[in-house]
């Protein structure tokens, strides 16, 4: 279309000379601005995943050298499993940025996503170790058990605590371990959809939809605490930590290779988001955060856009989840309470909405923090009167970081991150400091 | 002339007050056609209802050589049909560049699958630079959009709209905030934009109006007042009384 060819003036009035015409301003000169369009490879578009990629290689390296899987006593397993639990969390930290940070969707029940992939990935878990425990008991007997036995029998020791020994329904898969994988991707995923459908489609934004996906995790978790929901109530699935099959496998070396299938699926993770949100489709999901109405008259269905985004994201929380429980050791419903999700929430908010690594350091920095002030590890503080206890006022203090991180520095730690580049790279627009070489040079003006 | 656009007998009842009442309104595929109204017209309301924004209560509105009707299309799909729409403020994804703004407008598939796979082709990068040269802003394609003058914003407001390569162009005020060299530029792109699409102007100025020397339809409280020249409406006595005998 050259329609609107015979009007290039430029509209400003600017008498800077002919704008050049494409084609007859010789064939080696580039129009003007094409530099900001020219195609520029991954690592360009996006500078922080090489020092993401580093920075997890070299600190898993680390860990793995200094693991008493590997006979060095310097870091004792169970801070590996709460490292490898980390490293999960940031993989959810980064659905929650993909959501809210980049498409405006404050989800409260990214956690909830999470939890139901723990369970999924806990039902085969619990019934193949069960399973075995029981053949094993069985085995001294005379006559070998049949099938209806071992069932019979592990499904008196699952539920046994609720007062039940019938195996219900939704462990019909449990014996499974393809089966159940794959559940954990469908349940979130499908929930998701479905609540997005519902949601979306109905034009539900802002603190509405946050409203209803706290219900969502609220109703889910309310009924996961009924003895008859089909896993266990209050007591959770349990015992996770044990891989089937593998009891002669210690746990120091379990924990190390949970930890690198977290390293790797977090840096898989990375590198996709990178990809995907570096392109166009970054591109309208924040055009969609920011004005979801205009983006809507360019064409695009801004439904099916979130839809996609909060379904891709419960599954991608769901395979953390997976990875996560087995680590923890244990699961119960108390994990997809609301607060869980605003935890989310405030992660990514302290680490810096809208950019990936922003989302990975607050999930580190506040779940490192948070664990160090609860263990009970910070001293407390007497005051005379009053001892100021950290188990109790960490609360009080991420909540008063939260609000003073909304107020006051609304990049998060990512900020840190620009004013870091700012002192090593000044916008200068190409130009010197100075008039000339003997001016001030960058290297001085940092100092 | 086969209609581009038809919209026949469309009311919308807003709380019990009627900002349309049975308006009709028809437009052809090169066709530019200047709306003027005073305020609370449903000028605006109009072009809600084309958009797909608003819903009528009650009558028709056809779209294209298959007369497809537009009342059961989303948004999304009503634009996807080929209808642009320039609001009058200035309405740009700041937070992005300019050349992002453009990219995001060029035509192209639409779906989240699309839109994942998408890379800028040689020609659509052409396009875009090509749309920059033409709004004056191709020294700016690396900036934020948000860093924009005013008048920047809508030139390249204007240049996303044109990226869509729409069939029916709905334009809110184009020249307002503009100085009298930009308004004469946007006079004579709007002219060379209708000579190969429909093109609907929303103006209360009656001095830019008279620049388009077009078809002018008059709106009075939901419906048609008077069709014709300006010369023709101006001399109406209806239309007089509604501007003038109000006061």
């Amino acid at each position: 279309m050259t329609a609107l060819s015979s009007v290039d003036k430029y509209p400003g009035g600017e008498p800077s000379g002919p704008p050049p015409v494409r084609g007859s301003g010789g064939e080696g000169a580039e129009p003007p601005g094409s530099a900001a369009l020219a195609p520029r490879s991954f690592l360009a578009r996006n500078p922080s995943v090489f020092w993401f990629l580093a920075i997890l290689i070299g600190f898993t390296a680390l860990v793995t050298v200094l693991s008493p899987a590997l006979g060095a006593e310097v870091i004792s397993t169970s801070f590996i499993k709460t490292l490898g639990k980390t490293l999960c969390l940031c993989l959810v930290a980064l659905a929650m940025d993909v959501v809210w940070g980049y498409t405006g969707i404050l989800s409260l029940g990214h956690m909830a996503f999470f939890a139901l992939g723990g369970y999924m990935i806990g039902q085969w878990l619990m019934y193949a170790r069960t399973e075995e425990i029981v053949l094993t008991s069985l085995a001294g007997t005379p006559i070998p058990p049949t099938a209806a036995e071992v069932a019979q029998g592990v499904a008196t020791q699952i539920f046994g605590v609720v007062g039940s020994s019938e195996m219900p329904a939704i462990w019909s898969f449990a014996h499974s371990l393809p089966a159940q994988l794959a559940l954990v991707v469908l349940v979130p995923g499908l929930l998701a959809f479905l609540f997005g459908w519902l949601a979306f489609r109905s034009r539900v934004t802002g603190v509405y939809l946050s409203i209803l996906t706290q219900a969502m995790t609220l109703a889910l978790s309310l009924y996961l605490f009924q003895n008859d929901s089909g896993l266990r109530g209050n007591n959770g699935l349990s015992g996770l930590q044990n891989l089937p099959g593998a009891a002669q496998i210690g746990q120091d070396r379990l924990s190390l290779w949970f930890f690198w299938a977290s390293a790797a699926a977090l840096a898989l993770t990375y590198l996709l988001l990178a990809w995907a949100l570096s392109g166009k489709f970054g591109s309208v999901l924040r055009a969609i955060r920011d004005d979801e109405a205009r983006v809507r008259f360019l064409g695009y269905p801004v439904e099916a856009y979130k839809i996609f985004v909060f379904t891709g994201t419960a599954v991608l929380c769901g395979l953390a989840g997976a990875l996560y429980y087995p680590q923890a050791g244990i699961i119960n419903p108390a994990e997809l309470a609301p607060i869980a999700s605003i935890y989310l929430a405030v992660w990514v908010a302290i680490g810096g909405r809208g950019r990936l690594y922003g989302a990975v350091l607050g999930a580190v920095f506040v779940s490192l923090l948070s664990s160090w002030f609860t263990g009970g590890r910070a001293p407390s503080i007497p005051l005379g009167f009053y001892t100021v206890n950290w188990v109790d006022w960490w609360q009080v203090l991420l909540g008063l970081a939260f609000v003073l991180v909304t107020l006051f520095a609304p990049k998060g730690l990512g900020g840190l991150v620009d004013m870091a580049q700012k002192i090593r790279t000044p916008d200068r627009k190409g130009a010197p400091l100075g008039p000339d070489d003997g001016a001030l040079q960058e290297r001085e003006a940092q100092e | 002339m086969s209609a581009l656009l038809e919209v026949s007998g469309v009311s919308v009842t807003f709380d019990g007050f009627r900002a349309i009442n049975n308006l009709s309104f028809t437009i052809g595929p090169a066709e530019m056609r200047a709306v003027i109204g005073p305020n609370g017209a449903g000028k605006t309301t109009f072009m809600d209802i084309v958009t797909g924004k608003t819903k009528p209560d009650t009558g028709k509105v056809l779209w294209g050589e298959k007369s497809v009707s537009l009342l059961s299309l989303s948004e999304a799909q009503i634009a996807r049909a080929g209808i642009g729409r320039k609001f009058q403020r200035p309405t740009v994804f700041e937070d992005q560049s300019v050349a992002e703004n453009l990219v995001l407008a060029l035509k192209s598939p639409r779906g989240p699958l699309a839109a994942l796979r998408f890379a800028l082709s040689g020609p659509g990068r052409d396009r875009v630079l090509d749309l920059a040269r033409e709004v004056g802003l191709s020294d700016h394609l690396a900036r934020k959009a948000g860093e924009l003058s005013h008048g920047q914003k809508q030139w390249l407001e204007i240049a996303m709209l044109l990226a869509q390569e729409p069939r029916l162009l709905l334009v809110d005020e184009p020249a307002a905030g503009m100085t009298g060299v930009e308004r004469e530029h946007t006079t004579a792109m709007l002219v060379e934009m209708a000579r190969t699409r429909a093109v609907v102007v929303v103006e209360h100025d009656m001095d830019f109006v008279r620049r388009l020397n077009c078809k002018v339809t008059v709106l009075h409280e939901g419906s048609v007042l008077a069709e014709g020249s300006l010369d023709h409406v101006t001399s109406d006595p209806t239309v007089i009384d509604v501007y003038l005998g109000r006061g």
